[in-house]
């Protein structure tokens, strides 16, 4: 049987097709979980998807980090669950404060949708470690509050700890910095993407869901997802979730 | 229903020193346009007006305490002022139809 991923709907999310025709590719089944279920039914991993959660009011993710679902999902993150939080679903992990750091508006004050190049900065995270090393990963972003926000003893701390999974990088692949054109929205230190501590939370901006299939433009983004849906089957697998692997 | 009074209040809701606001870079960039120089330092922020029906004053101001802090701004990136705006001692507030 094909492990089960949630894909949580909110009012506003766009991108949860995408999110589940892309945990179909990867080998699994997707199951839709509304913003008020206040349990994920035995799904193995959770997908919050891209979008404009609650019309994004007031802040990008705030209002639907009070929902009943991510009351739930806060509590499968607690117990060492996998949450993958994709654009607007990372503004959401943000705000709840399940992933650190903010999301600001973009620094050109625009929404920005084009294709960026990204490089997973770690080999062996639930998230990135199908991907096959640092090489650059082609994927659309589409977003108006993507900035990665945090404080520079933060910052320091994120690397230091190995939390930062994604940065946007130059055609060199060298990180693309505030100003450079690679970095899409003034992302602090290029970071795209980042986990919460213990590694089982993550946070991208930029969209793998719909870089799946070589007929989308790039199926760069499916490694992610297949990283993704094996360390949920993994983990489910593995019995009740209570111990969370330290890194 | 025991007899309450209604406490209106403002929240600003403004960028914290040092976080880069794009909006406000934007607006002082425009400003040349209008002819106008010797304006800096523009933060654009978010204000927002809320009644609150209390017991009294201090129930009402926790409550704002509360919203402010946990819903209308981010503690990471936003700093957030309270202004009272003033009481009225009905046991509700109604809007005329």
């Amino acid at each position: 049987m094909s492990v089960r991923i949630g894909v949580v709907l909110f009012p506003g999310s766009n991108r949860d097709i995408d999110a589940r025709n892309a945990i179909e590719v990867a080998g699994a089944e997707p199951v839709m979980l509304w913003h008020e279920d206040a349990d994920l039914s035995g799904v193995a991993g959770v997908l919050l998807p891209g979008g404009f959660a609650y019309g994004d009011y007031l802040r990008a993710g705030v209002i639907a980090r009070f929902s009943p679902v991510m009351r739930a999902v806060s509590a499968f993150a607690a117990e060492g669950g996998l949450v993958f939080g994709i654009c607007n679903g990372f503004q959401v992990l943000a705000e709840a404060g399940l992933v650190p750091g903010a999301l600001l508006r973009n620094r050109s004050v625009r929404f920005v949708s084009r294709e960026v190049s990204v490089v997973a900065e770690r080999p062996d995270s639930p998230f990135t470690r199908l991907v096959g090393g640092r090489r650059p990963l082609r994927l659309p972003v589409a977003h108006g509050e993507g900035c990665y926000y945090a404080d520079e003893p933060t910052l320091d701390a994120l690397e230091r700890d190995g939390q930062v999974l994604f940065r946007y990088v130059r055609p060199d692949g060298e990180v693309a910095v505030p100003g450079d054109p690679g970095n899409p929205n003034g992302s602090l230190r290029g970071i795209a993407g980042v986990a919460n501590a213990t590694g089982n939370v993550a946070g991208l901006m930029p969209h793998p869901e719909t870089a799946v299939e070589a007929i989308l433009g790039s199926d760069d983004g499916l490694a992610i997802i297949r990283s993704f849906v094996e360390g949920a089957a993994e983990r489910s697998r593995s019995g009740p979730l209570v111990e969370v692997g330290g890194r | 229903m025991s007899a309450s009074a209604s406490f209106r209040y403002a929240v600003n809701v403004t960028p914290k020193a040092g976080i880069l606001d794009p909006q406000g870079r934007a607006v002082e960039g425009s400003l040349g346009h209008l002819g106008i120089s010797g304006v800096r330092d523009v933060r654009v922020g978010r204000r927002v007006e809320l009644t609150v029906d209390a017991l009294d004053e201090a129930a009402a101001r926790a409550v704002v305490d509360r919203l402010a802090g946990e819903l209308l701004s981010n503690p990471l990136i936003e700093a957030f002022t309270i202004e009272p705006l003033g009481a009225t001692s009905s046991t509700r507030s109604e809007v005329p139809a």
